[in-house]
């Protein structure tokens, strides 16, 4: 049944408040069970032997001693998992990812794996394992694998979407190119141009939580598994072709998850943990140690970017361009860099742009989906670059973005015209902000930036379920990362015209529900919210025939309102009116259970926008950059329960400002990752953060009945930016490589007073 | 693995003297217990000193003070006498960590984990610290900064532990500070470490004593750096010298924490800064 999901701008009464969050007590008093809290009788443990050299051929995999210690019941390698994958080019890199198959392609490339009785004997049999390997040059630097002579990772790969086609394979997958207009044209019109090359670091989602599941495969075809994830449904369909399982017949079922962040959407060890199990016929449990997480998992890319932006004396952007280089790893998988074309320019308003971008391989973890992937570098150098056209024009920067902001009608970089968004709410929201008066002290600077970030809809699926007590049941396919069973509940609420408390959210398993695509992309409240509405209704149709049965009257004439059936009519007035309890109550006399189900391909996501201010004060001395204040304002569509959202704001501009400052991938020459533990990979801790002050517009999605927007990824794209520009106003220095570390700071500075020797050069 | 929690440090000493295997002592944990649950060691025995009296108080003697090897972070901060007297001592030790970690963790262990980026120690060395050895049948007292001898190796012989840390009474006009850099405000370790105390007279520095942590394979004592200050106001000609003797004297290593030229240079940095405090609290003008 189609739907309208038109904007109707009806009035809320549940929507729009703060209620306690229905996880709190599992999660503050340790019940919550996340993905390592899930056992099994009999269940072994699983270990991953994992490659110590960045790019490696393995000669040998001896197992045989390992097989043969008591207590071992499984040990594989990739003959275990052989490649079913069909021609689907992107499932056998996944697999290959999975486990090394005759190559390792990174510091910590599965090569085995064990299931055991305990962990010791598992350990021990890790040792027993012996690989003989012989190393191959590697390269984990996006610039240097583009350079001619760098070690070719894939001979097969031959650069895409270049002409002529290449005749020699290289490190780059493909060159994307998008943008309108003529930017040579625009820059000969523009009265300033200014040129800057940018690099950042790699970052990971750095969720506290490891990946761990159980899984349990049998004989007979069937199989379990307990995960944490972000898709269940993706992760069934993953798991079920490379092992050649029936998708029905493996069952998927998403713990609680501490944090994902993109990381969660793709699998890692767990179509090992499946191939363990089957094949020792026990179910195995395997959780990932931090330094495995860090090695082995989808952190971001790492990239280089230059960016040309020429603007008249009066503000106009004229023509911008941009060129951007993204390492994705030692695998294909996403074409990151053309995210990262179509996001770069489009808060502005730029009638000449155009967007060139360059995917390449690398000797590093496999990257997957970092919140608002690829676009927080390219914002980094777009929206430090602004600020020096400002300065050069003598512009106040938030004027300059003002005067170019994307507007309904603009054409986005890679081609759509906008409808509502709100940008220009957002910056003029900035702009009367107390925090923009604030007076700042020597050695402070402040900067503003803005970041855009897509969002989707996609395939989603909810049952919803009424008791005979009139409490309700519902049913989404879409994992809670960021209060979903909050939002839904509300929504069924709203709907249904009952109590929030009255309704209890699950997220169910994947053999309970349709297919539903993975919570990412900040889909989860757009789509589920869409379809839990839709849901609704259609159990109040059901509603409204139970109580036209009860009252006898054609079911035409009954109105459902505040929660209650009532039958409109001058001739129904001595009619009582039926409360969704009594129509519940009565429900096994008059047609059994009453639900409502709805699966939908959620359509028209509305784009997220933001812009954050930030104070920071720097220590020239030491380099070391101070966060005072940070403000960022958002549009949300419709904040269905704004604690939440506030929180999403928040936290992504935390992971942020973690970027801008101290996190990174540190590699050593031989190619091995030296940080891979939360002491020496620097997430912010609390005492370094001041409170993250938040402003939430509401610009209604016109797609969406409530007028939602996705919120969970956006407020992570402006705060590189944001702080490079805020440095650059405390000190007058123009940070050009994130993270903006003390040392690359001091480095900058030293530069700036004409010293010859960086810090940095040890 | 045996796990022992002996009532006295003649017992602790004889198990550890008895152990053919590897041993460890276990005071606060917050290293050992870590080491062990990464994989980094697998030791035989175990001897928990947390249940000997001797070594979980802080007792104030003529001379100074005695703490305990087993006496954690917090209880040092909860020590008001301890406090004013050293406070550069308390607050280097007090930065180890998070607040669950100053539950439990202790100088001593910080002193034999042998870090070289280890917290305390510099503050300790700096104001004239030793350590009480206990060996079978032998008791011997020696100053902080003989302790360690390169990064995870110490002095200490088979069968030996250290039982307490002293610290002497102040002189008057005496003050102490210990700053490090983290880019990081807690939860990290230091890139640099400054432990500095000084005595002074109408405003002139009689006595000061500079060490150095994260800048050479174990904390160093830089003579330099205290010559620079004797006889000064804290003029910033003497902060100057100070900072170069400082600099002058490091010898780090290049790492994912710091690089060995942000390290030299950043040690004069805060050699200046904790002068200025150790001066301010010895009753010196600002």
């Amino acid at each position: 049944m189609a739907h309208d999901n038109s904007y109707t701008g009806q009035k809320f009464e549940v929507v729009g408040n703060r209620f306690l969050r229905p996880d709190g007590v599992d999660k503050v008093t340790g019940r919550a069970r996340y993905g390592a809290d899930a056992n099994a009788p009999g269940q072994l443990v699983g270990l991953v032997l994992r490659s110590p050299h960045a790019h490696a051929i393995i000669k040998k995999i001896d197992t045989s001693r390992a097989e043969k210690m008591p207590g071992v019941k499984a040990v594989i390698t990739s003959e275990d998992l052989p490649d079913l994958t069909g021609g689907d080019a992107g499932m056998a890199q996944t697999l290959e990812n999975c486990m090394a198959r005759g190559r390792a392609m990174y510091d910590g490339h599965a090569v085995a794996a064990v299931a055991a009785v305990d962990r010791q004997t598992a350990k021990k049999a890790l040792q027993a394992i012996k690989v003989t390997y012989k190393k191959l040059p590697h390269v984990t630097d996006v610039d240097e694998a583009m350079k001619p002579n760098a070690p070719v990772l894939h001979p097969w790969l031959f650069t895409a979407g270049v002409d002529p086609k290449p005749e020699k394979p290289s490190n780059v997958i493909s060159r994307t190119q998008m943008g309108h207009g003529d930017p040579e044209a625009g820059f000969a019109e523009a009265d300033v141009i200014v040129e800057k090359s940018y690099k950042t670091e790699q970052t990971h989602q750095g969720y506290i939580e490891p990946h761990a599941c159980l899984a349990s495969v049998t004989p007979d075809g069937q199989a379990e598994l307990w995960v944490t994830t972000q898709g269940p449904f993706t992760y069934r369909s993953v798991c079920a072709t490379l092992l050649g399982l029936d998708i029905a017949k493996l069952k998927v079922t998403s713990s609680e998850i501490g944090g994902g962040f993109g990381g969660k959407t793709h699998v890692w060890v767990e179509p090992l943990a499946l191939a363990l199990s089957r094949k020792a016929n026990r179910p195995v449990k395997l959780v990932m140690t931090r330094d495995e997480v860090f090695r082995a998992t989808g952190p971001t890319a790492s990239t280089s970017i230059d960016v040309k932006i020429g603007a008249k004396k009066n503000g106009t952007i004229t023509g911008a361009t941009l060129e951007l280089r993204y390492q994705g790893g030692a695998f294909v998988g996403m074409p990151w860099a053309q995210l990262a074309c179509m996001t770069g320019f489009a808060c502005y308003d730029i009638k000449n742009q155009r967007s060139v971008g360059w995917d390449v391989v690398v000797n590093r973890p496999k990257v997957a989906a970092y919140r608002a992937p690829s676009a927080p570098m390219a914002a980094y150098a777009v929206e430090s670059t602004l600020d020096m056209v400002a300065e050069e024009i003598g512009m106040d920067p938030v004027n300059l973005r003002l005067k170019n902001v994307a507007k309904e009608g603009a054409q986005a970089p890679y081609g759509p015209i906008y409808g509502p968004i709100g940008i220009e709410a957002a910056l003029k929201a900035v702009k009367k902000h107390p925090h923009m008066k604030a007076k700042l002290k020597k050695g402070q600077g402040r900067g503003v930036a803005c970041g855009f970030w897509f969002n989707i809809g996609g395939q989603t699926c909810v049952d919803l379920n009424i008791g005979t007590d009139g409490t309700v049941n519902l049913a989404v396919g879409t994992v809670d990362v960021g209060g979903a069973r909050a939002s839904m509940g509300m929504i069924a609420a709203e709907e249904l015209g009952i109590s929030y408390d009255d309704i209890k959210v699950v997220v169910a398993d994947t053999a309970s529900l349709g297919h539903n695509d993975t919570t990412e992309g900040s889909r989860g409240t757009f789509s589920s919210g869409m379809a839990t509405i839709f849901a609704a209704r259609d159990a109040i149709n059901v509603l409204k025939e139970r109580a036209a049965k009860m009252l006898d009257v054609p079911v035409e004439d009954i109105a459902w309102e505040k929660g209650e059936a009532k039958a409109v009519g001058k001739r129904y007035s001595n009619l009582p009116k039926l409360s969704l309890k009594e129509i519940a109550r009565k429900s096994p006399n008059t047609g059994g259970p009453i639900a409502g189900h709805n699966e939908v391909v959620a359509d028209g996501a509305g784009m997220g926008f933001a812009a954050h201010i930030v104070d920071v004060e720097v220590d020239e001395e030491t380099g070391l950059s101070k966060i005072l204040r940070y403000t960022v304002v958002q549009d949300a569509g419709k904040a269905i329960h704004p604690d939440y959202v506030e929180g999403q704001m928040q936290g992504a501009a935390v992971q942020g400002i973690g970027w801008a400052l101290n996190e990174e991938y540190v590699y050593g020459k031989d190619g091995r990752l030296e940080n891979p533990g939360f002491l020496d990979y620097r997430i912010p801790v609390a005492s370094d953060l001041p409170f993250i002050d938040t402003k939430i517009l509401e610009i209604p999605n016109p797609n969406h009945p409530y007028g939602i927007r996705g919120v969970g990824e956006t407020s992570i794209v402006p705060p590189l930016g944001a702080i490079g520009n805020a440095i650059a106003n405390a000190t007058g220095v123009r940070m050009t490589h994130a993270p903006m570390s003390p040392v690359r700071v001091l480095d900058a500075l030293d530069e700036a007073a004409g010293m010859d020797q960086k810090v940095s050069a040890g | 693995m045996r796990y022992e929690s002996p009532a006295t440090t003649k017992e602790a000493v004889a198990l550890l003297a008895k152990e053919k295997g590897e041993a460890h002592v276990l005071a606060g944990g917050t290293d050992l217990l870590v080491r062990m649950k990464s994989g980094l060691t697998e030791p035989a025995l175990v001897v928990d000193i947390k249940r000997i009296p001797d070594m979980t108080t802080i007792k104030t003697t003529q001379s100074g003070f005695k703490i305990g090897a087993a006496v954690s972070g917090a209880q040092l901060s909860d020590h008001k006498a301890l406090c004013k007297a050293w406070p550069g001592v308390v607050e280097a030790t007090n930065l180890i960590g998070s607040d669950q970690i100053q539950g439990r963790a202790t100088m001593v262990g910080n002193l034999c984990n042998a870090s070289p980026a280890a917290d305390s120690v510099p503050a300790m060395i700096a104001a004239g610290a030793k350590a009480v050895i206990v060996g079978k049948g032998k008791r011997r007292t020696v100053p902080v900064e003989k302790v360690v001898t390169g990064p995870g190796t110490t002095s200490l012989k088979r069968g030996e532990v250290i039982e307490a840390i002293t610290l002497p009474k102040p002189a008057k006009r005496t003050g102490d500070a210990y700053l490090r850099f983290t880019p990081r405000t807690e939860m990290d370790i230091a890139v640099v470490g400054v432990g500095i105390s000084l005595s002074i007279e109408r405003g002139v520095v009689k006595k000061a004593k500079v060490c150095l942590g994260a800048v050479a394979p174990t904390a160093i004592v830089v003579p330099g750096a205290a010559r620079a200050l004797v006889g000064s106001k804290l003029d910033d000609k003497a902060l100057d010298k100070l900072a170069a003797a400082c600099s002058r004297a490091c010898n780090p290593i290049d790492d994912k924490r710091g690089t060995a030229a942000y390290r030299t240079r950043v040690a004069g940095v805060l050699a200046r800064r904790a002068a200025k405090i150790a001066y301010q609290r010895a009753g010196g003008a600002a």
